[in-house]
Order: C-alpha cells, then structure tokens, then sequence
C-alpha cells in the first residue's frame, strides 16, 4: 500500500512539474503583457495605455472591420460550406474525398503563397466591389476550410444522417427543411466549434491582409507598436482574452457534450 | 458501385434519357456555389504560382527564376535557416507539448482544468504572428518584463543583450510558444487513447513503469507522434507573421524573402522569384504532408483493429 502511494505521488509530482513548466512558458509572455501595459512612472501602474485605446480611430475601425469579418467568414461556413457538406455526404458520396481533399489544402499551402498567387485574383476584386477589407471574406473562408471541415465532418459521421433524412422526407419534409430543420441542428456542435476557430483565425490573421494592404486589425496594432507600444500591447492582450472567453465559454469538444448531443438527437427527431 | 449502377440504368432507359440525364446532373448544382469559391480562391492561385515560377525576367517562359532560387546562395541560406528553425521549433514544441499532453491526460477529464487549458491552447496555436511578437518583446525585449528583473538582481547578464530575440535562437523560442499548445491539441487524443488495461496487463505480468513506456507506451504513441512532430514542421515553416513582425531588417527565412520579392517587383525585378519560392515552400511542405497523411491513415487503421 504505502509503496502504491509513493509511485502515485511521484507521478503527480512529475505531472504537475510538467504543468508548471510549460504553463510558466505559456503565460510568463501573457502577464509581461499585462506588466509592460500598464506601467507607468517608476514604480507605479498605470491605466494610461488601455485608457488610449479608443483615441485611435483607426484601430477601432479595423476592429469593427475584424468583427465584422469574422461574422461573414462565419455566415460563408453556415450557408456554404454545411449545406454542401451535408448534400455530398447524403446525395453525392463519391465526391466525399475530393471535398475532403480541395478542404485540407490550405494546409499544405502557405498563407504567404496563397498571397503570391491571389494578388492578381484581388486586383480584380478591387475593380468590381472596390477596398473594402470585407472582400477579404472570399480568402478567409478559404482558410478557414481545414479547420471547419474537420469539425463539422466529425459531427456529421457521428449522427446517422441516412436514418434522419429518410423519415424527414416520409414525413413530407422538403430537402431544404430537412438540412436546417433536421440535420444542422444534430450537428450543431461540430459547426460551432468550427465557427469559434474561426473567429480566431480570422482576428489573427495578419499574412495576408498585411501584404494585400488592407487595414485589418493585426495590421494596424502592427503598425501602432512602432508609435505606441504599450497601447498595441494592450489591445492585443485585449483581443487575446476575447478569444479564450469565447472559446471556453463555447462548446468545443464534441467527446465531452456527446452524451447530450444524443438526448438531443432523440428531441430534435421527436419534436420536428 | 453506385454510379456503374447508374450508368447501366441510363443504358437501358433510353427513352427518358434527356430526363435521367437532367436527375443525374442536378444534384451537382447544389455544389456549385462551394466549388466556384473553392476554384477562384484555391485552386487557380495555385496554379497562378506554378505558372508564374516558369516566368523569366524578360517577360518569357522557362526555368530561368527555379533556377536562379536553387542555386543562389542567398535563397539557398533562406531555405537552410527556414528548415532549422521549423525542425528545432518543432522538435522543442513536440517534446514539450508532449509531456504536457501526458500531465493532462492523467487529470480530471471532465474538470474545469483540462477546459481550461484547452480553450487556450486553441486561441495560442491561432495567435501567434504579431501579438505573440509584443508579448516576447514585453517579456526579453530590451525593455522587457525579465530583462529587467534580471538586470535589478544579477546586474548584467546573458539577457541584458536582448538581441538574442531577433536571432534563430529567439525565433525558435518564440515560435515553440505556439507549436506546444497546436501539440497539445493534435496529441492528447492520441495519449487519451492509451487504454489503463494495457497498464494494468503489463503490471500483472511484474512489468515496471519503464518496461510499459518502452515496450507499450512509446511503439503504440510512435507514429502519432512523429505525425504530430511533422505536422509542427509544416506549421513553423509556413508561418510568416511572428517573424515580420519581429525582424525589421534582412530576410533570414523563405516566407520573408517571399514578401520582399512581392514589394521588389514593383521596381521592376523578375517576377518569377516570389513564385518560384513559393513553389520551393509548398513542396516541402506537400513532402512534409504527405507523411502525416500517411501516418495519420496507419494510426486510425491501428485504432480500429
């Protein structure tokens, strides 16, 4: 027994060892952050760099630009790419892995290639819908793919899709209320997970928007560190707590919520 | 199967071919809106940049710009110090990230913990680039948060001199911050997998804890985790923001070089370059990846035997 106890303890002292170390890695850079926006004469704090946030005009519009990115390239997903998914996985199954395939390919393409061969493809853009950084949508929805496609596929293979929209449509469903009505609300999770990495990826995309010379967020905190550094330290810890909230707040693992994926399912099914 | 099916159905019903032909098109347009963006967006810049990697300076087609990017010793040191910088990164981010996976998966796995530390593993492995950039400077930079802890305790030392930062050695410091949370998220899985009877089967047999890491644990873990190790590969070596944001001056690395090539041609330099180092980037990259693949196809093969 008190040998049992001894190799426990000296596991969960190398576990916690471990969980000290790399957390420290992790989050020393996150509180100098912290530290370095909030000083202020020698040895006091101040509130002066986050007070200034809202004096810049333009970093607060490339946030709302950001924002507002994020909600189309989220919008694209939803009204895009899940409605093809689910009509590949249902109607047309031989073009499973070629949708598979075009959706992780942006994996193995750098974001500073994709740049080098768009810039003619945006030079177009600019003459039909003018400078708006929104046009960025079209190439963040691209990037996005890998990590959408992933989640909502894990979903979709985990729910009996086949089974659910033969008794939609016995029931007199059309095509179009069976995928709203019935099968996005099934998986549901995976989209959100998708949408919340999303929301990441796209406020801290910087590559692309930088060379295309649009003013999104990362680029003007980027160009505001060289005036102001304590400010742009401070909306980027700022943005980066926004991030974590949302992605602890929101369901991301579908492992932890299956057990009340599946007592939704049987609602879902019963009540539509 | 199903389309063989198909095409003996539209065979042997002639006389509604028009109408069968029209059924077995339809479903198709329910694609088209994904499959437009898809091209525009993915697949004709690609062939945008294996296109242009053929253009010489003269405005003519040929090897000329692979050529200059293989054999100039400036592209050449750029690809050498992009390689290093993704493989020590890597390989820091996979031996870190891998004994954190572990520490995780021995807790709690419904705890508020392992939510925790995965919801921000998620936002760390997306936001490196130009924040993870000013949080390293306010940690080491000159004025940074240690530089000058250190300073006031040991008066000057190694951290004094933060250019260390805008080194390889900084890079790779800098980049293994988000390499070990994107470990994090691709190998707990793989850990998690590790079933207690495997433990338990080697302890009745009077195994101790190292013979069930070298004999079970370490062969089972293996191909997930040299997968994982290139998957960081692939990651580092494409990520261009950390190291814009970071470095001002000179381009150590290809996806720096890119960048200056893009601006220089439009004072009129060959054109070809950018795209012929773009092209050099996605094959190692698609070489890179296709070892993942090919591991990841044998893990779940193994998972479910």
């Amino acid at each position: 027994m008190g040998q049992i106890m001894s190799k426990l303890s000296k596991t969960d002292v190398w576990r916690w060892i471990i969980i000290s170390f790399v957390g420290a890695y992790l989050l020393i850079p996150i509180f100098a952050m912290l530290e370095f926006s909030t000083r202020g004469a020698p040895g006091e704090r101040s509130a002066e760099a986050w007070v200034a946030i809202p004096t810049f005009p333009k970093l607060l519009s490339s946030i709302f630009s950001s924002l507002q990115l994020a909600v189309v390239v989220i919008f694209a997903v939803v009204f895009i790419l899940v409605p093809t998914m689910i009509w590949i996985h249902l109607r047309l199954p031989h073009l499973r892995r070629i949708m598979e395939l075009i959706c992780l390919l942006p994996l193995t393409i750098p974001a500073i290639v994709i740049v080098v061969g768009i810039a003619p493809t945006y030079r177009a853009i600019y003459q039909i819908f003018g400078s708006s950084p929104l046009t960025l949508s079209f190439v963040y929805f691209i990037l996005v793919l890998p990590y959408s496609y992933r989640s909502i596929s894990a979903s979709l293979f985990s729910i009996d899709t086949h089974t659910l929209s033969e008794a939609s449509r016995s029931l007199g469903a059309s095509t179009i209320r069976m995928i709203s009505g019935i099968i996005v609300p099934n998986i549901k999770v995976g989209i959100m997970s998708g949408a919340v990495i999303s929301i990441a990826l796209v406020l801290g995309e910087f590559t692309i928007s930088n060379l295309l010379n649009f003013e999104t967020m990362q680029v003007v905190i980027n160009l505001l560190g060289k005036r102001d550094a304590a400010t742009s330290v401070a909306v980027s810890l700022a943005a980066l707590v926004f991030a974590f909230i949302l992605l602890a707040i929101l369901p991301t693992s579908n492992r932890s919520r299956s057990s009340k994926l599946k007592s939704n399912k049987k609602t879902e099914v019963m009540y539509k | 199967m199903q389309t063989l099916q198909n095409k003996s159905k539209v065979i042997s019903l002639k006389k509604f071919e028009t109408n069968n032909l029209f059924k077995k098109i339809f479903p198709y347009l329910g694609v088209v809106p994904f499959a437009l963006l898809a091209i525009i967006f993915l697949i004709w810049p690609t062939l945008v940049v294996v296109y242009g990697s053929f253009q010489n300076l003269e405005g003519g087609y040929g090897f000329g710009s692979l050529i200059e990017v293989a054999t100039n010793e400036k592209y050449l040191n750029g690809f050498k110090v992009s390689i290093q910088l993704a493989s020590y990164s890597a390989i820091a981010g996979s031996i870190l990230g891998g004994l954190f996976s572990w520490a995780i998966a021995r807790g709690n796995r419904e705890g508020y913990f392992r939510r925790l530390v995965l919801a921000a593993s998620g936002v760390f492995a997306q936001f490196g680039g130009v924040m993870l950039t000013f949080a390293f400077l306010a940690t080491f930079g000159f004025n940074g948060m240690l530089t000058i802890l250190a300073n006031s305790f040991f008066g000057e030392n190694i951290l004094t001199d933060a250019s260390w930062l805008y080194s390889l050695l900084g890079l790779v410091v800098v980049y293994t911050f988000f390499q070990i949370p994107l470990m994090l998220i691709v190998f707990l899985p793989a850990i998690e997998n590790l079933k207690p009877e495997w433990r338990e089967a080697s302890e009745s047999l009077g195994g101790s804890n190292i013979n069930y890491w070298f004999r079970i644990g370490a062969p089972i873990l293996a191909p997930s985790f040299i997968g994982a190790l290139l998957l960081l590969f692939a990651n580092a070596f494409s990520a261009y923001a950390t190291a814009a944001a970071l470095i001002s001056q000179g381009a150590p690395i290809v996806p720096l070089q890119i960048s200056f090539a893009i601006s220089g041609e439009v004072s009129r330099t060959n054109p070809g370059i950018s795209k012929a180092l773009a092209v050099g980037m996605i094959l190692i990259i698609v070489l890179v990846m296709f070892g993942y693949f090919k591991l990841q196809s044998k893990v779940s093969k193994w998972v479910k035997s």
